[in-house]
């Protein structure tokens, strides 16, 4: 069995840590800060932790005032309000001057669960993606957050970190090096691959377990940076797979699978099929119920592998 | 030197130049918004005397190293009113005054709102209205963490007040007290589509940030002296926060857009430009 962290669990650690390790480091929340863990910062540096209420769009503007004045300033709450509310705050005062802004949304996609489909940002990626200067990196797990924190941190402009509520299996490696804009290979296969985000690549990895038993070979790709796209390794992987099937915790427009439809299109065209929320809200229920009632199961995934793999070649 | 008094406190003399500063700058914005064809006259016209009082008497910054640390910081929220902060920039020096003649072209570095990527002493992208204080806020938080004496300068429309970033950001900044912080509001009663307080009211603008904890003068924005003096006393004021509510007239110094809300977004016609030179004491050579 793995080991079981919530994203937003690492990012709370890191930023504590960054904290000690960089006195540019500054921390915005909009009253969640117990939720998005950012409480952990604000508890062992007050002075450089600002709470500004119920205010996502001023949290944002002052997030791009504080890089004005040479501060690394990483703003939270959830991915509905940081996207959704403050978008065009987002776009105007981080993205467009190319300010040194930190994004970290929490409570990203459907499993946030049982507070409903108001606050299930379904979205998010799709429009953070649309946005010019903007990177998108969406970490499958805990120790893949902790890294991709830091690099964030280290990169200079707009960041957007899409980060969940619940626990999730580790299933990268302690070891694997962490760069924005590349993709990792977590298994080999040879009849399709499976191109993931998220939590979704654990997904991923168990349903190319169940699939080696029938005799299909799958590759799975998990592209924590959604933007840039890595378009080496998804050549790569239609070249030698010859199908692809996306999965991402977000609706199948516009998001990782919008992305990389886009990208092979133009590149190197082979059957695709995309695995996400179907054009849909979210609604309420507990986060295991939701992944099976929005076809995000492992099982969902043979099924499309199956369907990607059957149009090969035809 | 003693940047308050020096500064803050100045003569008869001082004033008499900062008028005829703020007249020629004023003859530039007409100038170059008859060039371009394209941009806001009104509110460009109603902010030059605050802009001018800004840029050649209070704030300490060096065009020649815009970066220089230990600046003050001048944020127009009111961004549709880039010509009167180019025209500024342009006289102190940050680039060529030819440059203006180059507003809002395919190329040029003066877009048509400001734009801190390409032009020289342009401190955040605004023209978004609403979004200019938090950054002001933002400013002003991390430049009190550093310990510096810098302070931010944040210029609003009236109009702009209708924004509701614009009270979450006023609540902000009185909350956590930025007495390094100080708010223009111009408040020339215009904006697109009317009188302001027909369009959505937002009087009275004292009360409403007294409400929220700040230092509040009230002046006429045309009022050289009573700018220098009100800038001052904002230097002044600890604890808090200070907005300056400066009553202006939209279109300043041009009889014929005076308190017009249709020149809100219209530029000197061919015609127009040189009737709008004579009325600013300025002969016309075309």
């Amino acid at each position: 069995m793995s080991t079981m962290i919530a994203t937003r669990d690492a990012y709370g650690q890191t930023l504590a840590e960054l904290g000690e390790e960089n006195s540019s480091i500054v921390v915005l929340d909009a009253d969640l800060s117990g939720s998005t863990k950012t409480s952990t910062f604000a508890k062992k540096f007050p002075e450089r932790f600002f709470n500004m209420g119920i205010a996502e769009a001023n949290m944002v503007g002052t997030a791009a005032g504080l890089a004005a004045a040479g501060k690394i300033p990483f703003v939270s709450t959830f991915a509905i309000f940081a996207v959704g509310r403050a978008w065009e705050q987002v776009r105007q005062s981080a993205a467009y001057p190319k300010a040194n802004v930190k994004i970290v949304a929490t409570h990203g996609g459907i499993t946030v669960g049982e507070d409903g489909g108001s606050h299930q940002s379904v979205e998010d990626i799709a429009i953070m993606r649309a946005v010019p200067n903007m990177t998108v990196i969406v970490p499958a797990d805990g120790p893949e957050t902790a890294k991709a924190i830091r690099a964030a941190a280290a990169y200079k402009g707009p960041v957007y970190v899409r980060l969940g509520r619940n626990k999730v299996p580790t299933v990268t490696a302690a070891d694997a090096p962490f760069e924005i804009g590349k993709g990792v290979q977590l298994a080999d296969g040879t009849d399709l691959t499976f191109v993931t985000t998220g939590l979704m690549t654990a997904q991923a990895l168990a349903a190319a377990e169940t699939l080696k038993g029938e005799g299909i070979s799958a590759r799975v790709v998990h592209l924590a940076t959604v933007k840039p796209l890595d378009g080496d390794i998804l050549l790569k992987a239609a070249r030698e797979t010859g199908a692809i099937v996306t999965a991402e915790e977000h609706s199948i427009v516009g998001g990782l699978g919008g992305a990389v439809a886009e990208f092979l299109a133009e590149n190197s065209p082979v059957p695709l099929k995309r695995v996400g929320i179907n054009d849909r809200f979210g609604t309420s229920g507990k986060a295991e119920e939701l992944l099976k009632y929005f076809g995000l199961m492992p099982i969902d995934l043979v099924e499309a592998a199956r369907g990607v793999v059957a149009r090969k070649g035809k | 030197m003693t940047i308050s008094m020096e500064r803050n406190i100045v003569d008869s003399e001082k004033i008499a130049q900062l008028q005829e500063k703020a007249r020629q700058l004023r003859v530039d914005i007409v100038k170059t918004l008859h060039k371009s064809q394209s941009g806001h006259t009104g509110g460009s016209l109603s902010a030059i005397d605050m802009v001018t009082a800004l840029y050649f008497q209070v704030m300490k910054h060096n065009p020649a190293d815009p970066a220089w640390p230990g600046r003050d910081r001048f944020v127009l929220c009111k961004g549709h009113a880039a010509p009167a902060l180019y025209v500024a920039l342009a006289e102190a020096g940050y680039f060529p005054k030819e440059d203006l003649m180059t507003l809002r072209r395919l190329g040029s570095h003066l877009q048509g709102h400001p734009d801190s990527k390409q032009t020289p002493g342009v401190e955040v992208c605004t023209g978004s209205l609403g979004q200019g204080l938090s950054m002001a806020n933002g400013m002003a938080l991390g430049l009190r963490l550093d310990g510096s004496s810098s302070r931010v300068y944040a210029l609003l429309g009236d109009g702009e007040l209708q924004e509701g970033q614009v009270w979450e950001a006023a609540m902000a900044a009185g909350h956590y007290k930025l007495d390094n912080l100080c708010a223009l509001v111009d408040v020339n009663r215009l904006q697109i589509d009317g009188e302001v307080a027909k369009v959505m009211a937002v009087e009275p603008v004292t009360d409403k940030f007294r409400a929220f904890g700040w230092n509040v003068i009230d002046i006429d924005g045309h009022d050289m002296g009573a700018i220098v003096t009100a800038l001052g006393q904002a230097a002044e004021a600890k604890g808090k926060p200070t907005v300056i509510v400066a009553r202006t007239v939209k279109g300043k110094g041009v009889s014929f857009f005076e308190n017009k809300a249709s020149y809100h977004g219209v530029a000197p016609s061919d015609e127009e430009l040189p009737k709008a030179l004579e009325c600013l004491g300025e002969q016309c050579y075309l």
